[in-house]
């Protein structure tokens, strides 16, 4: 093996202060103007990115649901079409799940990881920006085909058979399923990154039990997508097989089966609800030991209960199924594992209860979030085992109480989080803090809309209103509850209206933020905000789970690593002792190609499949340019 | 922040092997996510199997020989492979370069060996879901075979350019590592494929 290839290069130990940070500036920056914004590789821009399109397809899903609750508000309404409607609550729960929730969550693990560990930047960053440009082609994909009236009209799940071809003869099964694989592709490329950053790019000392509880959440996350993504990849190409060239999978006149759609779809569609759910325990965990002032009580416990939901979660599919007739010790099964993973889940929330209790909370609007989310999320943990029982669910199968249920735990368990997320760590990003008093009004909104909006489907569900009705008549007497939820939800809208002016006005006036204004204790708070492009102009050395409290003066580093060009530093999985200093990519604009020919590939095989033939090459040229040295110093290290 | 020196690591090498270095673990991390997608397969192609009466259906099952003959070619290979590894880690360049020449032409007489057995599979894929499923199977993993044999040119071209820099050996050491998998992902489908139809 090669040591010290260079003896004559310029290294971090020679180096101070203001020389060394303008240094590895130079070294670690994107170039400027488009095509530099367009070859971006740097983990803090293009999870910035990430986080700004996941929000705005936040916003299209959005005005969706305003949408559906406008028609709904009253029996009889004409709003809406009856067409509309089905692409219109089609679109809305495939732009939540697939566009949103997951890839939201990715975004704040892209920008944070990296920061939380302690190293310059993310695993494999070109593949990094590869996952983003794929995203955003995905979502634009789906989104022009809903405005060109191609929007997929046949549910978030697309059961078959009514998505195939024989009874949704056009090409909006299609979109969706093709939808699904973009996203999903750039939700796998997330995963590897995450995991192998954490394993290892974290800074010398930090060992496995000095993790911090928001990167393991996101580490058991990005296992669970490595595990639970392939399921709907096989599923949506052979959705897609099945209708472009005539395989039989889901045929049941040539052996085919639509339970085996079922099967494959909620073997990730469960884990994709804690996909989405983890990662806001995580955001929780952080929020509250910083404004609790106290570590989280129970870090080991915390830690092996998202270990243990991450592997439970593959063990609850088939209750989405409990009305397909399914054997007897089948159904008993897979109640008792789903009341199951309610332990764990219920063991982390005595842990942050704990927390607070002993901790000296400080009720600044994260804070606030993160108790919003505690009263949804237990409601909604409390009708999922509800749900887990196979009469009642029998009952309430496909009726509005379901939708209530998983509002409840989405909302309460994911977005309550994120959005204290964005009030914690904009300062991080944006440098500057948003404003405590909007914060307030916020939070309050969102809390008292959200639950107006939602809790009265509890009861429109048990009186029967069925899901995906686009109207009712005035004799079912679900209209003044209606009514109520549309209000509700009315209310919870503003509240995000609210987010956006504060952020656009906190951006422009509010007081800055600095290195550390919530006193906190991890790393990603240790460099400037927002951070350089290098992060940290030394790798921090940490001899503490919570290092910046240990010791708020003086932070121990490592020297030695290249001035001159980008390198990281990779230590060991269990220890994290130092091993190699490896090469970290520069700029490229081959990343953004190879989405694109993947884009034409992707598009161009839901027409025909011969572009899987003429699709091919012109990715493979992209990545041979992609992986194919450029003569850069980082290549030839 | 006050920043204390503590430690340097300026005499750390540049590159490793195995499980030290990054890309050791990118690959693992795909080979993660295709054996997943291999074995969700499996499970679909069990499924229908359980459900439908007779299998396969409307079929005779794969004529053996393709598939056997992979099964040895494949088995053969990890000789080969084996030996790329050692000249990787010896980092002996010319023996690199032979070594992945030989690779790029086993993994090229695969893919030959492949379109046979795709011929002789006795079935369409919209014959029946059985076809369905095999042909799916079988494609998914020639889409592994033909991307590996795809990345072992590539990087033999490299090795015979200028930037066969030592640290390529690593990435050498990694497809090889690649490889493993592609056969041993072969040896259950083998199995499932040319076997199940017969039980």
């Amino acid at each position: 093996m090669s040591t010290a290839a260079e003896p004559n290069e310029l290294r971090d130990d020679v180096l101070n202060g203001l020389q060394l940070s303008t240094q590895l500036e130079k070294v670690w920056r994107t170039p400027p103007g488009l095509v530099g914004a367009l070859m971006a590789v740097d983990h803090k821009v293009v999870g910035r990115r990430y986080i700004l399109t996941a929000f705005a397809f936040l916003l299209l899903g959005g005005i969706l649901a305003i949408l559906m609750r406008v028609q709904l508000a009253g029996p009889e309404k004409t709003f809406l079409s009856a067409d509309k409607y089905n692409q219109i609550f089609t679109m809305h729960g495939s732009t939540m799940m697939f566009l949103f929730a997951v890839p939201v969550m990715e975004a704040f693990a892209v920008y944070l990881v990296p920061l939380m560990v302690g190293t310059r930047n993310i695993a494999f960053p070109r593949l990094n920006a590869f996952s983003y440009w794929i995203f955003l082609f995905g979502g634009c994909f789906l989104w022009i085909s809903f405005l060109l009236n191609v929007g997929p009209d046949v549910g978030w799940f697309a059961y078959v058979p009514l998505s195939s071809l024989q009874y949704t003869p056009t090409k909006r099964p299609d979109v969706w399923a093709q939808m699904i694989t973009f996203t999903e592709v750039a939700a796998l490329a997330v995963a590897v990154e995450i995991i192998v950053t954490v394993f290892k790019l974290r800074a010398p000392g930090m060992t496995l039990d000095r993790i911090p509880l928001f990167v393991w959440a996101m580490l058991v996350t990005a296992f669970l997508v490595m595990f639970a993504m392939p399921s709907i990849m096989v599923a949506s190409t052979s959705l897609i097989l099945d209708r472009l060239v005539n395989t039989r999978f889901y045929d049941s006149s040539s052996g085919g089966h639509p339970l085996l759609w079922q099967h494959l779809f909620w073997f990730f569609g469960h884990p994709e609800v804690y996909i989405i759910f983890i990662p806001g325990a995580g955001m929780v965990s952080a929020i509250l030991a910083t404004f609790a002032r106290r570590p989280v009580i129970g870090y080991p416990v915390v830690v092996l209960s998202l270990i243990a939901i991450g592997f439970l979660s593959f063990g609850l599919w088939v209750h989405h199924m409990f009305v397909t007739g399914l054997p007897q010790l089948g159904a008993g099964l897979f109640t008792a594992s789903s009341m199951l993973i309610a332990v764990p889940s219920g063991l982390q929330i005595f842990c942050w209860l704990a927390t607070l209790w002993d901790g000296r909370p400080v009720y600044r609007t994260p804070l606030l979030f993160v108790i919003g989310f505690i009263v949804i999320f237990v409601l909604g943990g409390l009708s999922g085992v509800m749900v887990a029982s196979v009469p009642i669910d029998t009952q309430v199968h496909d009726t509005y109480f379901v939708v209530a249920h998983f509002h409840y735990a989405l909302i309460g368990g994911a977005v309550f989080p994120l959005v204290g997320a964005v009030y914690y760590w904009f300062p991080k990003i944006a440098g500057r803090m948003l404003s405590e008093r909007l914060g307030r009004w916020n939070f309050w909104l969102a809390f008292i809309g959200f639950n107006v909006a939602f809790f009265p489907m509890h009861i429109l569900g048990l009186i029967g209103m069925p899901r995906r009705v686009y109207t009712y008549t005035a004799d079912m007497d679900w209209a003044h509850l209606n009514l109520l939820s549309s209000g509700g939800a009315l209310i919870f809208a503003l509240s995000f209206a609210l987010l956006l002016v504060n952020v656009i006005y906190s951006l422009r006036k509010s007081e800055l933020a600095g290195d550390n204004p919530w006193n906190a204790a991890t790393l990603e708070w240790a460099t400037s905000s927002p951070p350089p492009p290098q992060n940290f102009d030394r790798i921090p050395i940490v001899k503490h789970r919570d290092p910046l409290w240990a010791d708020s003066e003086s932070l121990p580093v490592v020297a030695g690593l290249s001035a001159e060009r980008r390198e990281v530093l990779l230590t060991s999985l269990a220890e994290a002792e130092p091993q190699i200093r490896e090469a970290s990519p520069e700029p490229s604009i081959w990343p953004l190609l190879a989405a694109i020919a993947t884009t034409i590939f992707f598009i161009g095989s839901i027409f025909t499949p011969w572009a899987v033939l003429w699709g091919t090459p012109p990715m493979a040229v992209t990545l041979i340019g992609w992986f194919w040295p450029a003569g850069s110093k980082e290549d030839e290290a | 922040m006050r920043q204390t020196i503590v430690r340097n690591v300026s005499d750390l090498p540049t590159y490793g092997f195995g499980p030290r270095s990054g890309p050791w673990w990118g690959a693992m991390g795909f080979i993660a996510v295709e054996g997943m997608g291999f074995a969700i397969a499996i499970g679909a192609y069990l499924y229908l199997y359980a459900v439908n009466p007779n299998w396969p259906i409307g079929a005779s099952p794969p004529d053996l020989w393709p598939g056997t003959a992979e099964v040895a070619l494949y088995l053969l290979s990890i000789i080969p492979n084996e030996y790329t590894s050692r000249a990787a880690h010896r980092q002996d360049l010319a023996k690199v370069r032979i070594c992945l020449i030989v690779m790029a032409a086993i993994g090229i007489a695969l893919l030959v060996l492949r379109g046979f057995e795709f011929a002789h599979l006795n079935t369409r894929w919209d014959n029946s879901a059985y076809g369905s499923i095999v042909w799916l199977i079988l494609g998914l993993h020639t889409t592994h075979l033909a991307t590996d044999v795809g990345d072992t040119i590539v990087l033999a071209v490299l090795m015979f350019t200028k930037h066969a820099k030592p640290r390529r050996f690593s990435d050498v050491t990694d497809n090889v590592f690649y490889w493993n998998f592609v056969v041993l992902a072969w040896l259950p489908l083998y199995v499932l494929l040319d076997w199940v139809p017969r039980l």
